[in-house]
This record gives C-alpha cells, structure tokens and sequence, in this order.
C-alpha cells in the first residue's frame, strides 16, 4: 500500500466452515403448504390455484463467522420471514438451516429453547420490550428465563447497559424512554445471552433518519468490539450498502443475488436488481477493480501504485493528481491501470442512469 | 335454499321487498284476522306444560333417592350453601352461637375502607367508608351484608373459574372457537329464564342464587381475560420466543403482567354482574337487598323500594369505583415505575391493617360496634321523601305521562301488537322468516323458521307474539333515543361529559332499582315493563352509537366540511353512512338488553311470557307453563340475535363497499 490513508475493503476468508449455512429453504403458508414447495408458479399463479402463498422459495446460502450479512429487500419480498425461519419463530416448510453443523430444523422444543436462549439473539423492528419491567429487568430477561441467579444475571447486564450507552437509564421503563434508546435495549437484551449469532430485523426501521444513522454507526462500533456474527434485514439499500459485508437480495420470496457491496452495484444480477441500484453513487461503492483496465503498448508504467480493493471515491485524489497511469497492483503483480478518464467515466455516468 | 340466497342477495331493491312483504302481511291480516292464532288463557295448559309439570315434579321426589342428587347436586348445593352461609356468618348474620355476625358494621367498613385504600386511593377510600355508613343509615346494614356476602362469594368463586377459563381461552383458539358461542349463550339468555330450573335443582335459597349469579358473572370474567392475555402485543411475545423462553414462561413474565390490568377490568365487570344478578335472584329466595325490593314492588310501596333501590346503587358505586381505581393504579404504577419502595408497601400494609384489627376486635367485643346504632338510621325519612316525591310527580305529571303513554300505546304498540297477535300464526311465520331472509341471511332465516316452529310447539305462540311486539316497540324507542343521543355525544365532548355518567350509572345500576321511579310515574301496565326496559337498554346503544361516530375518520369531516356541507348534511350523509355498522351493532345489543327485561316486565303489570315466567315462580301448577315460557324467552332472544347480527354483518359488508352476498 502506498497511500495509508485508503481504506480497504478486506478480502474475506473464504476457507472457513461457514457458521450458518441454509440450503434450499421454503415456507409456504396456506393449506397443504408441503405439497406447493419445488413449484415454478408465479406468485399470482400459485396463490389462485392453491390458494397457498410462498414467502420463501428455495433459498440457499452461507454466512460466515464474523460477517455482517444484510438481506435486503422491499416489504413483502419475504425478508421478515426468512430471518424467523432461521429461528423457527415460524416454521420453515421444507429445506435445512445449520448451524455449526447442527440442523436447526431437527432440534426439539427443548434443543430449539437452548439453541435460542445461548446461540441466537434477536432484535426486532418494533422492539418488543415488556413494559412493566424496568431497562435492567429487560436486558435481564433472557437471561432470567434461562435460570441465571439474580446476582450474576443483573452484573451482566449492567455490563452490556453500558455496551449500549445506556448508562444511567437502568431504572427507567420502557414507556419513559424515545425510539432509539428503546431500541439500544433490545440490542442489550439481545447482547446480554452472548450470542454466536445475532438477528436483526429491520431494526431502525421505526427510528427517524438522525436516530437511524446514529445506530448504524453504533451497531458497526459493537461489531468491531464484540466481533459477533451478524444476520441483517432491512429494506434500505444504503443501509445494507453500509453495514453489509454481503448482501442478499430477495424479491418475491426468490433470492436475485448474493455478492459484496460493490458486486451487487457493479455487476447487478438482473433489471430489478440494476434498477435498485441505479440511484447509488457508484464511485463511493465500487473499488478500482471493477474500472482498471489493461494498460496501453506505449503508456508508462512508473505511476503511483494502489490496492484492487480501494474505493474509487477514496482514489480520486490519487488518481487526478498523478500524471501517468495509476497502477493497480496486488503484491508483485500488475493487474491494470486507471487514469482520470475510467474515473471521471463512473462519476459522471454513474449518476446519469 | 343457496339459490335463493343468491337471487335474494343480487335483487337490487332490496328495501322494495320488505314493503311488499309488510303489505301482504296487512292485507292477509285484513282477510284472516283472528283465524288460527293459536291463544291460549292465563291459566290454560298445553298437554306439553302438564307433561313438564310432571317432569318436575318426578325430579323433586327424586332429589333424595335419585344418585345424580345424592352424589353430586346436593353436595354442589350443599357446599354452595355452607359458602355463602360462611361469608353471612362473619358479616351479616349471627352465628357461631354470638347474637351477631363476627365482624359489626365498624369492622366492615374498616375493612372495606382500609382494602379501598390499598388498592385504590384516597378518595375511594373516602367513598367506600361514606357508602358503608349509609348502608347502616338507611337502616339496611343487614340487608346490605346479605347481598354483599352473596356477591362476594359468587364473585369468589366466578373468579376462580373465569380466570383460568379466560387464560386457557387466551392462549388455545380452539377452546377459544368452542367457549365463546357458549359465552355468547350465556350473555344472551335472558337472566330470569334460568332461574326456574336452577330452583328444580338446588332448592330455592342461596345455593341457587349463588348459580344464577355465577352464570351472569362468569361470562365476563372468561372473556375480559381472554382478551387481555390475547392483546398481548405479539413483537413482545416473539421476542420472549426468540430468547427461548418456554411457553410457561411466557405467560408468567410476559402475557400475565402485560394482560394484568385487563385482567382487573374484567373483575370489575364480574362484580357488576355479580351484583345486579345477586339482586335479582331475590325472586328465588335469596337474602338480601333484591328481596326488600321485590317486596315493596308487590305491594307498591315506592318509598321502601327506593330507600332499598338506593342501597343497591350506593354497592354498585362503591364496587365500581374501588375495582376501577385499583385498575388504574396498576396502570398508572406500570406507567411511572415503582414509585414507593417494597418495604415502604409493607409498613404501610402492616399499619393500615393493624387499625383494621383494632376496629375488628372493637365490633367483636361491643355491641354499640356491632349493631348500626339505631338512633343514627334515617332510612324511614327517605322512604317518606321518596313517597311524597312520588306522589307529588304523579299528581303533577300525570298529565303528561298519560298523554305519552297514549300517544305510545295507540300509535305504536297496540297496531304492532295487533299485527302480530291477530294474524294467523302461519302468516306471522311466513312473513318473519320472509323478512330475516331479506335483512339478514339464509342461515337467520332458517334458524327464525325453527325457532318460530319450537314456540308453535311449546303451546305459547301468542303469548310470543305479545312480547314480540313490546319487545320490538322498547327497541325501536331504544334506537330513537340510542341515535339522537348518540349523534350528539359522538360530535360534542360536552355531550359526552355530560351524558356519560349518566349512562355509566345506568350500566352499573342493577335492574330492579329502575322499575321502581318508573312505575311511581307510569303505574303497573305493559308500558312500565317497556318504558324499564328503554331505561335498561338505552346506555348501551347510546355508548355505541356515539363510539360509531366518533369513529368516523377526522378527515372525512374535514373534507365534507371543507366541501361546504352543513350540519345536517354532514350528520346524515357522512357520519351516520359511516357508522352504519356501530347503529346496527347499537340495534341488536339493545335488543337483547331490552329482552332480558321481559320478565322483570312481567313483575309490573306486562302480561305473556313474563307473566308466565313469574307465575310459574309463584303457582305450583303453572311451574311446567313457566317453564316453557322461559324457553320461549330464549328462543326469541336466539332467534332476533341471530337476525340481528347476520344484518350487522351484512351493514359491515355494505359500509365497506363490498359486495352484499356470501
């Protein structure tokens, strides 16, 4: 790296054994659900030949540990069920979803209640806090149900009130508190059990834009210091754009694409993927990777080095400035090149579409 | 019978055939009037009667040989009896070998008071103690325990059936599908009807009275505690699911406190219940407020009545303010966190029932705690004010209230009562179920022709008829009254100020003490019975009403006011068509209500089946009458509720623009 002010986007580890894998998932809900799943129908199809609607269909994919994975999608895109599949709050149809090599769809109540109360936490878009107990009593709450004595359960969660920034509110409820502090308490309920993995569903949804912001800031902050697996839903591109280290997008049920944040935007699966993204600054997404190209018999090769992976907005500067070709260079060998044209190319088209 | 529907559904003019229907029905009563109208004497019976007759009268003997007596009735009577014997014991009969009950008027009140305060405020607090000590002013402090202790103990034991009934309803849809039409059943029957057979069962006396009020009590007990435990806002529930929480503790954690003041509510309406019911059970016999009513309606003496009738609001007051006060506090406490500390609460537990204890020891040990003192009773003052008032507004509105009376009865009841009674019965069928096919569904009309043919078959299809026609003329001044308050209280907060306490004492105000201004006013005639039961019937739909409009949206008014639309206009082509589905819903909770009143109509001069109701109380020959005129009640109620609310259904569907048929 030559400039060390350029942040990069980290390649992710591959290698690893995914921490949630999910394949061929479906719900349908409706009568005789099992015998819809593998159905071609449309949506309008199958809902007035079977009367069935099918919320998720067959969708498949991986997370790894310690990802922020964002399901993206529009209201009605099954989004919200998917996430609830994955904890059985509803019942998936057909299709596995395994967690650490454990098939979630297999555990009994009593595996399932476990798996709940130590793997998996979620936060939910309308909070869902018990009102007539007080903040300490709510983050306690998982913790309670799981038989932890009153001592150690109520340190831990000042602990994680404090994680949270709620210093100070512990005796207040719920009712006396706005929109994004009720929302820090779900996420100190969620955080309290230790989670491998936590669940978020369009959870800043209800919060008004300034709030919104401010929590997405937060719950980036707490990835980077509790490092915890995170399964995201909202609706929202910028937000996904923002938080995700992949994004799946779904509609009608049907995933479209699964990719990084600049893979969605440069190489868009389809229309209505490419429409969603249309509105996006594609400079601020994008990294050289996708603008480099193979340099010319007679250009020179002596310009400012940089990495694949940086942002194009972050190597504007760089690049305007040099008077030969930037290099793109991964270690020792040379991938490409970009000038002012490849960039000044996505700046102003980028917008235009 | 579909293609009928489907036909009757799609024909656009459908308001065209119930008039074709009304005119047939006036022409075939022109060309058969008196033929085959099935009547029958006061004292006549039917071959069914005396074959219920002695039905009954096979299960009196057998009530100490038959085993289902011997091992199961008369033990429930007898644990029935024992519990409300129990509660008189300690306050408001002697026993226990002591001229008086354990705990004296200073006790009760001290208790009430202090229960008041804990649970409630202050000023219920302030309230219960001043209602307590004019049970004892009135010179009604026994009578007054009497049916507190009957209340209570009802209230008890509804209590501990309902609330689990209600929770287990809350969480299981299926038992909640099963439970609610037999709630609906329970609602809907009219209170006296079950009384007659409860009596052939458990004797007359407490036992019964404790049944009776239990039937009337449960009912909103299951359901209010449904509702809360259902209300549970899901987003919390799922969260609890998704930290794994099993389903016992979701409900100890989270839907129990969360339905807790619901829960409270819905006692407060047991109670209400339980008290109006307690009164009315005086008719079999049980102790208490209710009886010195009934007595001093027989022989007319208003003043007693009211002094008694005054008593029994006092209860209701006290009752309804206390519950719905503790109700708020747990509101309010929920709302603004645990204020007082724990150990705070417990001095002030310790404290205020130490005082308690002391009043407790005062009315055990001293005569002057135990016995109201009777110097201080005032009650024979009230009983001379109410008299003279009563005379007073007789002689002075006579005039006035006979003009009313006239007016009501020659222009209305008597043609509608004419109309029905004197057609053949067969018209009347045709044309009754001809009409609930048009305003509600094939499914009410087949159930009005059977219901129809089961009061052919219980021998009392004229004495249905005659009640019919009370009943449709009480609900048709219901809905007058019920859509002209309404209106008012729905667009106008000081209306609505205004009328609201009137309509909630009208609620909590238990039947009996209505009838007895009424009849001061109007004297015992069939009118009385239908002018008690408006009084009875009005606040509901006036509540509805008012709720539909209200209702309407905000910004429709402003978008028809801002169109220019006047008053008038606004009422009648906005916000009326709007709240089409509260006025229909107003119409057939009013019906009911008014219906439930028919055989306390029966007391005060209305004759047909109430009459036949109450004499089968009364008349050891006409107890299998009685019988079948109790049924026919029901029937009637079944079959109007279910012709009401297949029209409400239908009014729902209208008002929301949808099509009319299914």
């Amino acid at each position: 790296m030559t400039v060390p002010s350029l942040t990069e986007r980290s390649p992710l580890d591959t290698e690893t054994v995914p921490i949630l894998d999910v394949r061929g998932l479906w719900k349908v809900f409706g009568p005789k659900a099992e015998a819809v799943v593998g159905t071609t129908l449309s949506r309008k199809e199958l809902k007035e030949r079977t009367g069935c609607v099918a919320a998720v269909r067959d969708v498949s994919f991986e997370v790894r540990r310690g990802e922020v994975f964002v399901v993206m999608g529009l209201s009605g895109s099954g989004k919200s069920t998917l996430v609830r599949c994955l904890t059985r709050l509803i019942e998936p149809t057909a299709g596995e979803v395994v967690l650490d090599g454990e098939d979630i769809r297999k555990a009994d109540d009593r595996r399932l209640r476990e798996l709940r109360r130590h793997r998996m936490a979620m936060v939910f878009q309308h909070f869902g806090l018990l009102p007539h107990r007080c903040v300490l009593d709510n983050v306690a709450f998982g913790l309670e149900i799981r038989g932890v004595p009153k001592q150690d359960r109520y340190a831990r969660a000042r602990e994680v009130v404090g994680l949270v920034g709620l210093n100070g509110f512990e005796n207040s409820y719920p009712d006396q508190l706005s929109g994004g502090m009720q929302q820090r308490v779900g996420l100190a309920r969620a955080l309290a059990a230790d989670p491998e993995v936590l669940l978020f569903d369009e959870p800043f949804s209800a919060l008004d834009p300034l709030i919104r912001r401010e929590m997405q800031n937060e719950v980036i902050r707490l990835h980077h210091e509790v490092g915890k697996t995170m399964i995201f839903i909202t609706h929202d591109l910028s937000e996904a754009l923002k938080l995700g280290d992949r994004i799946l997008i779904m509609r009608d049920g049907e995933l479209v694409q699964v990719g990084t944040p600049d893979q969605v935007v440069g190489a868009p699966a389809d229309d209505y993927v490419r429409d969603f993204v249309s509105d996006v600054p594609r400079s601020h997404v994008l990294t050289l990777r996708w603008i480099m190209r193979q340099p010319l018999m007679d250009e020179s090769l002596d310009g400012p080095e940089l990495g694949p992976d940086v942002v194009i907005r972050d190597a504007v500067h760089t690049v305007l400035s040099a008077d030969r070709p930037v290099r793109v260079t991964d270690g020792d060998q040379l991938l490409g090149v970009v000038t002012s044209a490849e960039i000044l190319e996505v700046i102003a088209g980028g917008q235009e579409r | 019978m579909t293609t009928v529907a489907v036909v009757a559904a799609r024909l656009p003019a459908r308001r065209y055939l119930l008039l074709v229907v009304l005119a047939v029905w006036v022409l075939g009563w022109a060309l058969f009037n008196g033929r085959d109208t099935l009547a029958l004497g006061g004292a006549e019976l039917t071959p069914l009667h005396t074959s219920l007759n002695e039905g009954m009268d096979a299960i009196d003997d057998g009530r100490n040989s038959n085993p289902f007596f011997l091992y199961f009735i008369n033990y429930i009577r007898l644990f029935l009896d024992e519990s409300v014997t129990f509660v008189q014991a300690l306050i408001s009969q002697a026993s226990f070998g002591r001229p008086v009950p354990v705990l004296g008027w200073l006790g009760v009140a001290g208790l009430a008071t202090a229960i008041a305060w804990l649970w409630g405020n202050g000023k219920v607090a302030l309230l219960t103690a001043a209602g307590f000590l004019s049970f004892g002013v009135l010179g009604l402090w026994q009578e007054s325990m009497d049916t507190l202790a009957l209340t209570l103990t009802a209230v008890a034991l509804s209590l501990a059936v309902g609330i689990p009934l209600g929770v287990w309803a809350g969480l299981s849809d299926r038992f909640h599908r099963v439970v609610t039409p037999v709630l609906d059943f329970m609602q809907t029957m009219p209170t006296f009807v079950y009384l007659a057979p409860l009596t052939l069962f458990f004797l007359i006396g407490p036992a019964s009275a404790t049944i009776a009020t239990m039937i009337y009590a449960i009912p909103p007990a299951i359901r209010i505690t449904a509702h809360g435990i259902r209300q549970v806002s899901p987003d919390t529930l799922e969260a609890g699911a998704s930290l794994g929480a099993t389903s016992a503790q979701a409900l100890r954690h989270v839907r129990l406190p969360m339905a807790k003041q619901t829960i409270i509510v819905g006692v407060n309406q047991t109670i209400m219940a339980a008290l109006s019911m307690a009164t009315i059970a005086a008719l079999i016999d049980a102790p208490g407020l209710g009886k010195t009513v009934l007595k001093a309606l027989q022989t007319l003496d208003v003043g007693t009545a009211f002094n008694a009738g005054l008593a029994i609001v006092i209860m209701a007051v006290v009752l309804d303010r206390v519950t719905s006060a503790a109700s708020r506090r747990v509101e309010a406490e929920r709302r603004a966190g645990r204020l007082r500390t724990t150990r705070r609460r417990r001095l002030e537990l310790a404290g205020t029932f130490g005082v308690v204890a002391v009043l407790g020891y005062l009315s055990y040990t001293y005569v002057w705690a135990a016995e109201f003192p009777v110097q201080a009773e005032l009650g024979h003052y009230v009983r001379q004010a109410a008299d003279a008032a009563s005379l007073w507004v007789q002689d002075s509105l006579a005039a006035t209230t006979d003009a009313l009376k006239n007016v009501l009865t020659n222009t209305l009841l008597n043609p509608f009562e004419a109309l029905l009674t004197g057609s053949p019965w067969w018209l009347v069928f045709g044309v009754v179920v001809a009409v609930a096919l048009l305003v509600g569904s094939v499914r009410a009309a087949l159930v009005t022709a059977a219901g129809l043919l089961v009061l052919v078959l219980l021998g009392l299809w004229q004495d249905s008829m005659v009640t019919l026609a009370s009943t449709l003329v009480a609900t048709i001044l219901v809905m007058v009254l019920g859509v002209v308050l309404g209106v008012w209280m729905g667009r106008s907060d000081r209306a609505d100020t205004m009328l609201r306490p009137v309509l909630d004492a009208g609620q909590t105000m238990p039947a009996f003490v209505y009838l007895v201004p009424i009849l001061g006013l109007f004297g015992p005639t069939r009118f009385t019975a239908i002018i008690a039961a408006v009084v009875f019937a009005a606040p509901i739909a006036i509540k509805l009403v008012a709720e539909g409009i209200r209702r309407v949206s905000p910004t429709t008014v402003e978008a028809a006011v801002s169109a220019g639309t006047g008053t008038w206009q606004l009422i009648s082509k906005v916000q009326l068509p709007m709240a089409r589905s509260g006025v229909t819903l107003a119409a057939s909770q009013g019906l009911i209500y008014v219906l439930s009143m028919v055989v306390v109509g029966g007391l005060v001069g209305a004759g047909a089946l109430g009459y036949d109701v109450v004499a089968g109380f009364s008349q050891h020959q006409l107890r299998g009458k009685g019988l079948a005129a109790g049924l026919a009640i029901v029937v009637l109620g079944i079959v109007l509720d279910r012709v009401m609310s297949a029209a409400t259904r239908r009014a729902d569907v209208a008002a929301h623009g949808g099509v009319t048929h299914k």
